[in-house]
């Protein structure tokens, strides 16, 4: 079932693009103080190493942190079942709820007896919640 | 961000199910806007003598004006669809000012520089988000028609009536008579299966009053806010009367029983805020036979064979029927 209440927006640009400067800066010190390093000027190469190293670990952080939000405003909803009942064969059926469904109506004859049915349950069934997506109620 | 794509959404699924149900014959779109800015005074409490009289006549007035307007705006609809329709824009309107209200205070915050207003919308903004889903939830499934949390005291109403004679007691009330136990039991709920609540209070008071008081026990069936912690569907019982609302419903109960002290027991079945509006969880509607269970134990326990009991199913009567 579609969920009306997901937002669809995406990362915002400009921080995407932030993201990704921040992110070739990094790569780019990494390649000076490989470059100084292997040059023979180990300190403005370890100094460079250590920054771009940084660099790329905090943007990658902040990236994923951005991420997991995103994910984790995505409201799931659980599908609805009803179970249709019949008192006196007992005969069972579990279905997807349907606009104009309510308990305790009387519904289809039942396939077995010839006993009308009855709605005996609507209920959601609610999964632990798992990374990423939050539980309506 | 957020609060704004939340009431937009239930805005527009708010005019299109009015269109769907409700086959108007002009555009209602300028109808459901007007119904989204409602707004309801509540009486002066200065003089607080009378002042449960003079809110219950607010409510009404609210409830009939509400209902009017959307039998105009959807004339096709029937009774139990009025009921959802009304329910669902009920919900539409508190999504909008839940915004409303948060972007007043930011606008504020912002305005007059007040660092102060900004850090207290963002310490409450969590708890407000969570309540706007929760009202994002009740506008689908008043949408839909299906059962909610908050109808568990009707569900269980609903389970003990069934098969039984149901009568109007008070105005969306229905209520049967039975043996349950070798006791005499009067059994009310809110009318189903559209969304209603009713007015249990005035009902208990009347069958209280009918039968000159002499009811051995009453007992109160409702969803409880849950601790957080504590597991949804979970049975407690208590004393008072379990009837949530403004108070007046509740304030009738009490003046009745307190009047032939008549002694009053509540059931409640657990839930937090976002069960109480969100389809009904199977845990809640599992509950529904304990609590059976425990208001035939209270039964055995508290009354003795011949007496009068009353049993009340309250709240949202929506998808239960009876």
């Amino acid at each position: 079932m579609d969920d009306p209440f997901t937002p669809r927006k995406r990362i915002s640009p400009i921080l995407l693009a932030i993201l990704l400067v921040t992110l070739l800066l990094s790569v780019f010190a990494l390649f000076l103080g490989f470059d100084a390093y292997f040059a023979g000027d180990a300190e403005s190469g370890s100094t460079y190493m250590i920054l771009g190293a940084t660099t790329l670990a905090l943007s990658s952080y902040v990236l994923y942190q951005t991420r997991k939000r995103i994910l984790k405003s995505a409201l799931k909803t659980q599908p609805i079942n009803t179970t249709v009942l019949c008192e006196k064969c007992g005969l069972k059926n579990v279905r997807d709820f349907q606009r104009g469904d309510y308990i305790f109506k009387e519904v289809d004859p039942c396939p077995k007896c010839n006993k009308k049915m009855l709605i005996a349950s609507i209920y959601r069934e609610v999964k632990e919640k798992g990374k990423g997506e939050i539980q309506l109620g | 961000m957020r609060l704004k794509f939340m009431r937009d959404k239930g805005r527009k699924i708010a005019i299109t199910t009015v269109k769907e149900i409700g086959k108007p014959s002009t555009d209602p779109t300028q109808r459901v806007d007007q119904f989204l800015e409602y707004f309801a005074i509540a009486p002066v409490d200065l003089d607080p003598s009378g002042i449960i009289w003079r809110l219950e006549h607010l409510l009404d007035v609210r409830d009939i004006r509400f209902k009017d307007d959307v039998r105009l705006m959807a004339p096709q609809a029937n009774e139990t669809q009025t009921n959802n329709l009304e329910n669902m824009l009920e919900a539409a309107l508190a999504l909008n000012i839940i915004y409303k209200v948060m972007r007043h205070f930011y606008i504020l915050g912002k305005k007059t520089f007040s660092l102060y207003i900004i850090m207290q919308l963002q310490m409450v903004l969590p708890l407000i988000i969570r309540e706007a889903e929760a009202y994002a939830s009740a506008l689908k499934a008043f949408t839909e028609g299906q059962p909610i949390g908050d109808g568990a005291g009707a569900l269980v109403a609903a389970k003990l009536m069934r098969g039984h004679k149901k009568t109007q007691i008070a105005k969306d009330v229905v209520m049967a008579k039975m043996p349950i136990e070798g006791r005499t039991a009067f059994v009310i709920k809110a009318e189903g299966p559209g969304a209603n609540v009713g007015k249990p209070g005035e009902a208990m008071k009347r069958l209280i009053e009918e039968n000159n008081g002499k009811v051995a026990l009453t007992i109160v069936i409702d969803a409880g806010l849950k601790l957080e912690g504590e597991k949804p569907g979970e049975v407690a019982e208590g004393v008072g009367v379990a009837i949530g609302g403004p108070g007046v419903e509740k304030y009738k109960v009490e003046e009745g029983s307190l009047k032939h002290k008549v002694p009053i027991n509540s059931i409640i079945i657990k839930e937090d805020v976002g069960d109480a509006v969100s389809p009904m969880r199977k845990e809640i509607f599992d509950a529904a036979d304990n609590a059976i269970q425990r208001i035939k134990r209270l039964i055995l326990e508290r009354s003795k064979k011949g007496d009068k009991v009353i049993i009340a199913g309250i709240g949202n009567t929506i998808g239960i029927g009876q």
